[in-house]
């Protein structure tokens, strides 16, 4: 894979890459990235999510959870805005620090004042029910981010987003014909962007792996043959 | 190292004299300004009549019935003292106002300019009389503690005689409440330990000092014994730290200075933050749309936080939009009259980390959270509680349980985050992880089929009644049934009157919906309750 040949080379040459300084020009106050957690890393321009940015998160909740856990882990705090059905349970299994996961199940007809109240203060904030907004709502609260330097992860399509991931289910390990139970999942993200980012970059994981966090497929993985029928 | 030379400009009772100015207040009226109830300054005549510092209000009004109670305002002691402060810096360059009513400058330079220390003290005594219209007293000493208690007695301190002129005062001195120079616990144990005297407690060996009082008690230490309460290896901030804002539209209300100074002022702190430096000492320069160029300093006994620094802006904002406007209590200058109120306002402020020290002080996590963060989400929070109600924003705790369901609470933020059920207990029947990501507050219902399509439920001995090849939610065309893994029977609370609660949980995974976007095979959770099935979780 592209991307895993490039961080190898980062490890053996100290070298930090241009585009990684440049990201780091573009905020005030010349911040680094969110980090996010290892095997989503060559998913991302700049190796995580860059404060400031819009990165729409589309097809899978466990996804959602899965960028919020280094993030998290490191001191940031995350939101949840118009999401009344997360399973908290799986974001603690996935790694997030649940203590800085807040939660606004129902924000009213109009979510975009408050995903604009928490983008001052929290650094990630995800946003279902943004395909309803209209465009200059949207760029209102992209603008929001950029000043305070937050990430806004909407929860379906967002015209115009920085990074757009999206997620595809391949096949279930575990469960067999009333045998075993849910252990992963494999799917297939690929990530398209802006700039530096346009190249679209695609990434098999295991998610949830079988500890509930992201992992990466092994590569001795033969897919399993299924029976048809 | 003996510090550098200091003069200490202090007004007594600085609260009271600007309060009584901004209130239009006689002289000898007694007067007192009170915080909380507790009289925080009180002015002479007042003090004459029994009214003394920490007094409760009532009590003092019942000593003296005439006394003007004025409330604290530091916003009103700042935006007064800016005229001491011009008037002083009117002889002297490199002014550091210390706190409203204290401010102080080198001493080197204006002793060499007039000749000796007395001079340079009565200029300033009769500058602030005329241009400010307020009384001080000047004190001169080494370093800038013994020159504030220099300043409180109107004494000028010879050279490298500090160290003697402190030994014989009380320990009591240490504590300087508005500077925040020595905790009143220290001060009080010491005195407790017998360390009457500030040569007492000098005395003692540093290393002594150090093991039984700590950071605190070394700075108290290094007061008493007339150094410097920093060792001076200080360090140059590197110059790209100054946060410069241009004010478009100008700012010329007091208000719009109050807005304008925050988010500079959390730049700035940002900025010395990711370098682990805090400011102790903080340059405002400001620019006028006259093209005038303003500039002060301010000092502070503790490193500044982000709205330290915020207030300071704005009180010096304040400051020099009130004092070009009108002078309250000063003589008026007579280019004043010809434009009053016509400032063109600010249009330029810039502030600028004069001195910083390392900043490991004011790391509040202990575990490598930065307390800054915390703070910030936590203001956040409580504005979209303010927007909602305080339900609508909450964090989840875990506990103990055996659906996904249970083994969450949900607790409205900023109350107690106590686990609803001790997670400690086993808890058999609950399924390991993965949990599910989704986990339907109103779990929807589900029809589990078989081939024919009949109806599959739960028989009593918790087997499956049939092969479950196709399932539907709620309505929703079946979808077929790729693997399945169960069911596993839960029984809850047997032992109860009601019968407690028996279900069975399967889960299974569905072939992709054939539609154009589908976003794979979906996996759910179901449960089977009294011959009802429904949908407990979506792994998504």
């Amino acid at each position: 894979m592209v991307g895993s040949s490039v961080a190898s080379r980062q490890q053996r040459v100290p070298v930090v890459p241009a585009s990684a300084l440049r990201d780091r020009l573009d905020v005030p106050g010349g911040r680094l990235p969110f980090p996010v957690a290892e095997p989503l890393v060559p998913l991302l321009p700049g190796g995580g999510l860059r404060r400031g940015s819009v990165v729409a998160v589309r097809g899978s909740t466990a996804l959602l959870l899965a960028l919020l856990v280094a993030a998290t882990a490191q001191g940031a705090w995350a939101a949840v805005v118009g999401v009344d059905d997360l399973g908290v349970l799986a974001a603690a299994e996935a790694g997030v620090v649940v203590r800085r996961l807040a939660l606004v199940p129902r924000p009213g007809p109009d979510p975009a004042p408050v995903a604009a109240a928490l983008l001052d203060g929290v650094g990630l904030v995800a946003l279902a029910g943004a395909d309803r907004m209209s465009p200059g709502m949207r760029r209102s609260l992209a603008a929001r981010a950029r000043q305070g330097g937050s990430v806004l992860l909407p929860l379906g399509r967002w015209p115009g987003a920085d990074v757009e991931l999206d997620c595809r289910a391949e096949l279930w390990h575990g469960a067999g014909a009333g045998h075993g139970r849910l252990r992963s999942r494999e799917v297939v993200v690929r990530s398209v962007g802006r700039g530096a980012a346009a190249r679209s970059r695609i990434a098999r994981l295991l998610l949830p792996g079988p500890d509930g966090a992201v992992a990466q497929v092994p590569a001795s993985k033969v897919p399993e043959i299924r029976a048809v029928g | 190292m003996v510090p550098a030379r200091v003069v200490v400009v202090w007004c007594p009772d600085w609260p009271v004299v600007a309060g009584a100015a901004a209130a239009g207040l006689a002289v000898e009226v007694p007067v007192a300004v009170v915080a909380a109830h507790r009289i925080v300054a009180c002015s002479a005549t007042a003090r004459a009549l029994g009214v003394r510092r920490g007094q409760r209000r009532r009590e003092a009004q019942g000593r003296c019935p005439e006394l003007a109670v004025l409330a604290d305002d530091p916003d009103r002691d700042a935006r007064a003292f800016e005229l001491v402060a011009a008037a002083v810096e009117s002889l002297a360059p490199g002014v550091e106002v210390v706190r409203p009513g204290h401010l102080a400058l080198p001493a080197r330079g204006p002793t060499r300019y007039f000749g000796n220390e007395l001079g340079v003290a009565e200029r300033i005594v009769d500058v602030v009389a005329t241009q400010a219209g307020v009384e001080c007293q000047v004190g001169i000493a080494d370093g800038l503690f013994a020159a504030t208690l220099a300043a409180h007695r109107g004494l000028l301190v010879p050279p490298e005689g500090s160290p003697g002129f402190l030994a014989p005062l009380s320990i009591a001195e240490l504590h300087q409440p508005a500077a925040g120079i020595a905790p009143a616990e220290l001060v009080d144990l010491l005195h407790r330990l017998g360390l009457r005297t500030l040569g007492a407690f000098a005395a003692l060996p540093v290393d002594d000092v150090a093991s039984r009082f700590g950071l605190d008690g070394v700075r108290a230490h290094r007061l008493a014994r007339g150094l410097d309460e920093r060792p001076l290896a200080r360090r140059h901030p590197p110059a790209d730290l100054t946060v410069t804002r241009r004010l478009d539209p100008p700012v010329n209300r007091v208000d719009a200075a109050a807005f304008a100074s925050r988010e500079p002022a959390e730049q700035l702190h940002a900025a010395l933050a990711a370098r682990g430096l805090a400011c102790v000492r903080l340059g405002v320069s400001a620019r006028t749309g006259t093209g005038e160029e303003l500039h002060r300093v301010w000092r502070c006994a503790e490193p500044l936080t982000a709205s330290g620094i915020a207030d300071r802006v704005r009180w010096q904002l304040d400051g020099w939009l009130s004092a070009r406007g009108s002078r309250p209590g000063g003589v008026d200058q007579p280019n004043s009259v010809d434009q009053p109120n016509s400032v063109d306002g600010i249009t330029l402020l810039q502030l600028d980390p004069e001195e910083v020290i390392a900043g490991q002080a004011l790391q509040r996590g202990l575990w490598g959270e930065s307390g800054e963060a915390d703070e910030r989400a936590g203001r956040a929070l409580v504005r979209v509680q303010g927007m909602l109600g305080p339900e609508a924003v909450c964090t989840g705790v875990l506990g103990g349980g055996r659906d996904p369901a249970d083994r969450v609470r949900l607790v409205p933020w900023g109350d107690d985050q106590a686990p609803g059920r001790a997670a400690d207990p086993p808890w058999p029947g609950r399924l390991p992880a993965p949990s599910p990501s989704r986990v339907p507050a109103r779990p929807p219902p589900a029809e589990v089929l078989d081939d024919a399509g009949c109806a599959v439920g739960v028989s009593g001995r918790g087997q499956l009644t049939g092969l479950p090849s196709w399932i539907a939610v709620r309505g929703d065309p079946p979808r077929r049934v790729l693997t399945w893994a169960g069911p596993w029977p839960v029984e809850e609370r047997w032992w109860e009157p009601g019968g407690g609660r028996r279900c069975a949980r399967l889960q299974a995974v569905l072939d992709a919906e054939p539609a154009g976007h589908s976003t794979g095979p979906l996996a759910i959770l179901l449960a089977c309750e009294a011959g009802r099935w429904r949908v407990e979780g979506i792994y998504e």
